[in-house]
């Protein structure tokens, strides 16, 4: 479980034991230089690959033109709904997962409910991608489980209330799966970590559970929430196979139109793709850097 | 207070009922759809289609390959990297935490876009050739993989002493390889377990770097194109491929005797 938690570099690790040495010796870093070659080769080059692309007309001059493009209202609008499908999924499924791990550690839940939720959650959110697009057409399609269900219950049809499983919410929903399940592994070590005097001493003191939380157990949480937030959100913001499956050409998101590019489908402008590409990447530094000043903010109180 | 307490639990089976709900419906709703192959009649028909399709076993068997490559790929690469690094170089271990989490911020998608723009031209050509193009596939893989196989292997090292490990070893006179091999790999068994079955977890059905590289030679295309023309049997894949990520993690719990817990997934 700590290798979640420290799937990002956040939370603090004990100390290591580095010995105080000044300038690297070059034999010791011959060692690692083949890994960091491969990060070069892999990493490196094609992002900077991308990024000289996205300057470049189709002769290769230099041009700013890709990225104004961007600002069509095609490509702004797939920007938009990207974002809304990843802050949506995010905290729907955050809020899911975070109260199923609240059951499990503080909330009294049996010992054994645990341990299979967490041998699930491994699984589920791991389960993405083409399949999962297939079993949420099984539920929520036209003729989906659900969808018939809720038709014969309560008869009402869904899809003639405007629900389709290839629109946002469709998607939204598809995403929550996977994305509760990475919420409940990250926020079970977290949760695991309140300790119970704070809450006796917090009642002790006339606290009420929702004074305690409010005051003690969140403020607590809170940087540990927002890194799984921050992960959550580029879980979704990201995701091609589930959403190539699932919006069947009825809505484009970011990532379908890069692939779109890639494959030259329609009007395939290079340049374009690229810049699209360079615009992902700048959504997701912005959103780590305001989890970072999130983050800064809501530990200040920590340093005493 | 005992009314309270009463209301948290009651509030905490809430959510864990539906939470239960939202896991198993589509599994359920998926399992009844893939038999229905067969009019009026509960069949496991679409599941015989599929098993009998050669393209299923050869793309299984394919991605199996090329997930059984980048674990080794991966590993060779990794494990001699993030030793070192915990011997004798930690101040690059910032660093190297730090470059096992790009995949996080370079979408898959957008990685394969860059791969391509940079091997498939001069001076590489690496998609010209059969071999340059799973060699190709299988380095991305290890790239998408890198959070896992790095955060897996790095916090394996932490649990034992390897410093101590390594003088010690050193001062009964052995070498390097017998360092590595029988000293430092044995530890880190768990470790690389679940390294390992993380990774093919994440390779087996993996679409987006697979579709543009190798299209449909791979299982995670072919998934993609059986649904795009069977209905049934792309329910019946969905239902096979679960079970295939249910016996990976599985196998993990069943290694690590319940001390390793899945980590996150990588591309969707």
């Amino acid at each position: 479980m700590r290798r979640l938690n420290n799937l990002f570099p956040f939370t603090k690790q004990g100390a290591h034991s580095a010995r105080p040495v000044s300038p690297i010796p070059w034999r010791d870093a011959l060692w690692v230089l083949p890994f960091f070659f491969f990060i070069f080769l892999l990493v490196f080059l094609p992002s900077a690959s991308l990024l000289s692309g996205s300057f470049q007309d189709k002769r290769g001059n230099f041009t700013l033109q890709n990225y104004l493009d961007l600002f069509k209202p095609s490509i702004l609008s797939a920007y938009w709904i990207s974002i809304r499908i990843s802050l949506a999924s995010a905290l729907g499924g955050g809020l899911l997962g975070f109260m199923m791990a609240y059951g499990i550690t503080v909330g009294g839940l049996p010992r054994r409910l645990r341990t299979a939720l967490l041998t699930f959650s491994g699984v589920a959110s791991n389960f993405a991608g083409v399949p999962l697009a297939f079993a949420f057409m099984a539920t929520l399609g036209r003729t989906g489980l659900i969808t018939v269900l809720i038709q014969t219950l309560f008869g009402i049809n869904l899809y003639e209330r405007g629900f389709s499983i290839y629109s946002f919410w469709g998607l939204t929903f598809t995403y929550i799966y996977f994305q509760f399940p990475l919420m409940i592994l990250i926020i079970t070590p977290a949760l695991d970590g309140l300790r119970r005097e704070w809450r006796e001493a917090a009642q002790i003191l006339g606290a009420s559970s929702w004074e305690y939380w409010r005051r003690v157990a969140l403020p607590v949480l809170t940087p540990s929430i927002l890194g799984a937030m921050i992960l959550l959100f580029g879980n979704a913001f990201g995701a091609y196979a589930t959403a190539l499956s699932l919006t069947g050409g009825v809505i484009n998101l970011v990532t379908t139109l890069i692939g779109a590019q890639i494959k030259g489908d329609v009007l395939q402008n290079l340049g374009l793709g690229y810049a699209l590409a360079m615009g992902m990447v700048v959504v997701m530094a912005i959103m780590i850097s305001i989890y970072y000043l999130l983050r800064r903010y809501s530990e200040r109180w920590l340093k005493i | 207070m005992k009314r309270n307490l009463r209301l948290g639990l009651l509030w905490s089976w809430f959510w864990m009922i539906l939470g239960w709900l939202y896991f198993l419906l589509p599994l359920l709703a998926t399992f009844l759809f893939s038999l229905r192959a067969k009019k009026d009649t509960l069949s496991f028909l679409a599941y015989e289609r599929v098993f009998k399709d050669p393209n299923f076993w050869k793309t299984f068997a394919f991605s199996l390959e090329i997930g059984l490559i980048t674990i080794l790929a991966g590993l060779v690469l990794i494990v001699p990297t993030a030793y070192w690094i915990r011997l004798r170089l930690p101040r690059l271990r910032m660093i190297t935490e730090f470059v096992s989490m790009l995949p996080f911020v370079v979408p898959a998608i957008v990685l394969v876009f860059g791969l391509i723009r940079v091997f498939s031209g001069a001076p590489f050509y690496l998609t010209n050739t059969y071999m340059g193009t799973n060699a190709l596939l299988v380095a991305a893989y290890i790239v998408l993989a890198l959070p896992y196989l790095y955060r897996a292997i790095d916090t394996g090292l932490a649990a034992i002493d390897v410093r101590a490990l390594t003088e010690a070893a050193q001062s009964l006179g052995a070498g390097w390889p017998v360092i590595l091999l029988r000293i430092i790999l044995p530890n880190l068994r768990v470790a690389m377990i679940s390294a390992a079955f993380l990774t093919l977890a994440t390779v087996m059905g993996e679409f987006t770097i697979a579709s543009f590289l190798v299209g449909i030679k791979a299982f995670g295309p072919y998934m993609s194109l059986v649904g795009q023309n069977k209905t049934y049997e792309s329910s019946s894949l969905a239902i096979i491929s679960f079970v295939l990520t249910w016996a990976f993690m599985g196998f993990i719990q069943l290694f690590s005797r319940g001390r390793a817990e899945a980590a996150p997934p990588g591309a969707h």
